[in-house]
């Protein structure tokens, strides 16, 4: 027992690490460790502390359902704690809906959407398809022959798929769609030929479309990327944008001079040299929104979101 | 021969005071985090990543590496010693290891399994170094019509492998199935079988449900039989050690493991548990001794726990010549990787060579290490035997409880009051597990189907979707063909083998692994 005993003390001592100093924030990453909303949380954590934000900040994973069931314990046992924070994203709005989650992004009070990343469309390198138009014909002659290999039903990649369709005047329930436990399992599917075209977020193909082996054929943002040889959707033809946006939230119920310091720091945090250098590193474009534009924002993607879902079958 | 040149150049970066100092402490925390149920390899690395924000890339990077073959490698202990798997790759290690553990013979499984943790590690790592490229050829050739088939060979081999009774071995397999079906689809995102409670959206943990019927199950199973004077458990009888006959049982299960593990591992589907399975199977079938499996047959520890190792240095394979992650650890190693502003993939191993080759080389460092810290400790370790029964089962249930409230610390509301949820599914559980002990059902094949039976569910499903729905491309290579055919035979073969008057043979291979 000696040993498991010290493996007790080795683990608290590293759990305590974290917040040996009065707390101050506490974000929660509805999310398991190692996912997008998990990294988030966790490098907010290090900006915030590194320039001196805050003194210590705590990140507590509670995974499940798309992030509903962290929204679900936020929502109840933060609720007027200007203290705690969410980590959250566009999966989420989608995941609300298709799990006709009990709580909504209404019910918390959402601060700023921090990072983005835009969706890719790629094919092996000895695919016939050759680019974007070559895509879309083979879709409109016969959408089920097109199988898009992505990440799970209902994420960003499906709604991506399914607004492609119906821009191009396809029946968007007639997408082939294959959900793979994630972009990772996807991108083997893709690389051992197993579908036709792969579609996840462009960070999870680049060092593949970088080497040769994937050809991208266009990404999903406004403009065009830079250092990316690849048109957007809208260039190509295709009247889509679309971004898989991360956001901070704080309490339902919290007042406004406390949202108003919430929202400071966050500012103070994004514009600080060890964010940038975070988005740098792991390939996320700053796409920092706050305040009404953001609540403004955050409600027109619901609406399309519930439309497309709604278009695709996943939502009565 | 240029790998060996740069495979030497590795070592010296391995062989740094710095480095071997962070190889130990991850393969020392490794050990740790994997001897605690629930509390894996990949939370650990999650939590680590902050603090070596600072350190430099190899050091951080080896540590990881360390943090992952050890926890491989300390979920085995607990698994021979109490029945309790620490993680889903070691349940199969309980079910010959305990049954050694108990005959005094712990000692020795602990250390076929220490040794073959080594061997297989460092074949593997090995096998990394020098063929990963066409392993990952081999492993991207798995599609979803050939994950099915190979889902179908485990499900032959594993039910025919389990329990006394094939009735009562499916009938356990097909509770299994049943509670794998709970949970979001993965392939249309609608919920099913979760009676609208949230907790249930992600089905139910294969940790839980594995520490509840193992653990708990046997907890009460124990408290229930009134035996507490009457069994002597002898904590070691003859050698700690290893002897001629163990080492010549052991050698070529450690090989098997490693030619099952290492493949599976590359696999972005496959993973340590289902190779842990198939290499079970593997061994009850080439055994000299089947009528011993289900009693504590040295092969069937010797032989997963090389596979579960194995198919960690197979992850590696993918991650580091695709930037592909196929674990949860492996996805954290990726951020790890990224966090230093490398990106892993093909072109990893030319612009980043020396860090690449020194992370190889330190796994070979860490795999020698975890050896000589461990070897020495078997014998501590069967001193756990030792201790009176009632507070050795106290312990258990502390273990698990604290185990399963830091995997799952979510709460939910049962009119009104707050609800441990995942603690509650492992008392509910736990009840099961005792349920089936006493009448007598095989507790392995609930868990095997509730691993196996979502991805076979899954791979089918991609497969038909892919193929518009003709069952053709289900047997669209040879691959695939060649599954189906092994699936068969091991489903007809003993059938065959009855028929011929050889049932009395078979019915002997038949025990009760509980």
């Amino acid at each position: 027992m000696k040993t498991s005993l010290w493996a007790g003390v080795i683990l608290s001592a590293l759990v305590s690490a974290g917040s040996a100093w009065a707390a101050d924030y506490k974000i929660i990453a509805p999310a398991a460790p190692g996912g997008g909303w998990d990294q988030t949380a966790r490098s907010m954590q290090s900006a915030l502390q590194d320039d001196g934000i805050s003194p210590s900040v705590q990140v507590t994973n509670v995974p499940g359902a798309g992030g509903t069931i962290g929204l679900a314990q936020f929502v109840n046992q933060a609720s007027g704690d200007p203290e705690q924070l969410i980590v959250g994203g566009y999966v989420m709005v989608g995941a609300i809906l298709t799990n006709n989650s009990p709580v909504t992004l209404e019910q918390i009070t959402p601060i700023a959407r921090l990072t983005g990343e835009y969706e890719a469309i790629v094919v092996p390198a000895a695919s016939e398809i050759k680019d974007m138009a070559g895509l879309v014909e083979k879709l409109k002659s016969d959408p089920g022959s097109v199988s898009w290999g992505g990440g799970s039903a209902g994420g960003t990649d499906q709604i991506t798929a399914g607004l492609i369709a119906k821009a191009v005047g396809v029946d968007p329930t007639k997408v082939n769609y294959i959900a793979f436990s994630g972009g990772g399992e996807a991108l083997a599917a893709i690389l051992g030929n197993q579908v036709t075209v792969g579609i996840s977020s462009y960070s999870e193909f680049a060092s593949q479309v970088q080497a040769g082996t994937l050809r991208l054929l266009a990404v999903s943002s406004d403009e065009r990327l830079t250092g990316v040889e690849a048109p957007t959707f809208k260039e190509a033809g295709v009247d889509v944008s679309i971004q898989n946006w991360r956001m901070v939230a704080a309490a339902p119920g919290i007042s406004d001079e406390q949202k108003a310091t919430i929202t400071a720091d966050v500012d103070k945090m994004v514009k600080s040299e060890a964010w940038k250098k975070i988005l740098a590193d792991k390939g996320w474009a700053d796409t920092y929104l706050a305040g009404d534009e953001f609540v403004a924002q955050l409600k027109k993607d619901q609406e399309a979101t519930a439309t497309i879902l709604k278009e695709i079958g996943l939502v009565q | 021969m240029d790998t060996f040149a740069l495979l030497g150049q590795g070592l010296v970066t391995a062989f740094e005071l710095q480095n071997l100092l962070y190889a130990l402490i991850g393969v020392t925390l490794g050990t740790a985090v994997g001897v605690l149920p629930g509390i894996g390899p990949a939370l650990t690395v999650a939590l680590l990543l902050p603090v070596t924000y600072k350190l430099d890339p190899a050091g951080s990077l080896i540590m990881f590496a360390g943090i992952y073959y050890g926890g491989m490698y300390g979920g085995s202990t607990t698994s021979i010693l109490l029945n309790t798997p620490g993680e889903s790759a070691s349940i199969v290690t309980a079910l010959e290891g305990n049954k050694m553990a108990r005959k005094g013979r712990g000692g020795p499984a602990l250390a076929t399994a220490a040794i073959g943790s080594f061997v297989a590690g460092l074949l593997a790592t090995l096998g990394l170094a020098f063929i990963a490229p066409s392993v990952v050829s081999f492993a991207l050739s798995f599609g979803p019509a050939e994950y099915f088939a190979l889902m179908l060979l485990a499900f032959m081999t594993v039910s025919a492998a389990f329990g006394d009774s094939t009735l009562r071995g499916l009938t356990s397999l097909f509770l299994g199935l049943a509670l794998g079906l709970i949970g979001i689809d993965q392939l249309t995102g609608q919920a099913r079988l979760v009676f609208g409670l949230p907790n249930l959206f992600d089905g139910i943990s294969v940790t839980t449900l594995a520490v509840a019927l193992f653990a708990i199950g046997e907890t009460l199973a124990v408290a229930a039989s009134h035996q507490t004077g009457d069994e002597k458990v002898e904590a070691v009888k003859g050698s700690v050690w290893m002897n001629r006959e163990d080492w010549r049982r052991s050698w070529m299960p450690w090989l098997r493991g490693t030619a099952i593990g290492f493949p599976i591992g590359a696999m972005p589907a496959g993973g340590a548990d289902v190779s842990s399975f198939l290499s079970y199977s593997a061994e009850r079938n080439f055994s000299k001794h089947p009528e011993e499996f289900g009693h504590g047959a040295i092969e069937g520890v010797a032989g997963p726990e090389a596979a579960n190792n194995a198919s960690a240095a197979g992850t590696l394979v993918p991650l580091l010549t695709l930037g592909l992650p196929t674990t949860a650890t492996a996805a954290i190693m990726l951020a790890g990787f990224q966090q230093f502003g490398l990106q892993p993939g093909p072109l990893l191993f030319a612009t980043n060579a020396p860090l690449v080759w020194g992370l190889i080389a330190s796994l070979l460092v860490a795999n020698f290490m975890l050896l000589v810290l461990n070897l020495p400790l078997i014998g501590l370790w069967v001193k756990l035997l030792t201790i009176p029964r009632p507070w050795l089962y106290a312990g258990i249930l502390v273990f698990a409880t604290l185990g399963t409230i830091g995997a799952d610390a979510s709460t939910t509301y049962l009119g009104g009051i707050p609800v441990a949820f995942g603690l509650g599914l492992l008392m509910l559980f736990g009840l099961l597990g005792y349920g089936l002990r006493r009448f007598g059902y095989p507790i392995a094949p609930v868990v095997v189907g509730l691993i196996l039976g979502p991805m076979a569910e899954k791979s089918l499903r991609q497969a038909l979707q892919i193929s518009q729905g003709n069952p053709s491309a289900l047997f669209h290579s040879w691959i695939a063909i060649v599954l189906w055919v092994l699936a068969f035979t091991a489903l007809l073969l003993p059938l065959y083998l009855r028929m011929r008057g050889r049932g009395k043979v078979l019915s002997q291979f038949g025990t009760d692994e509980d």
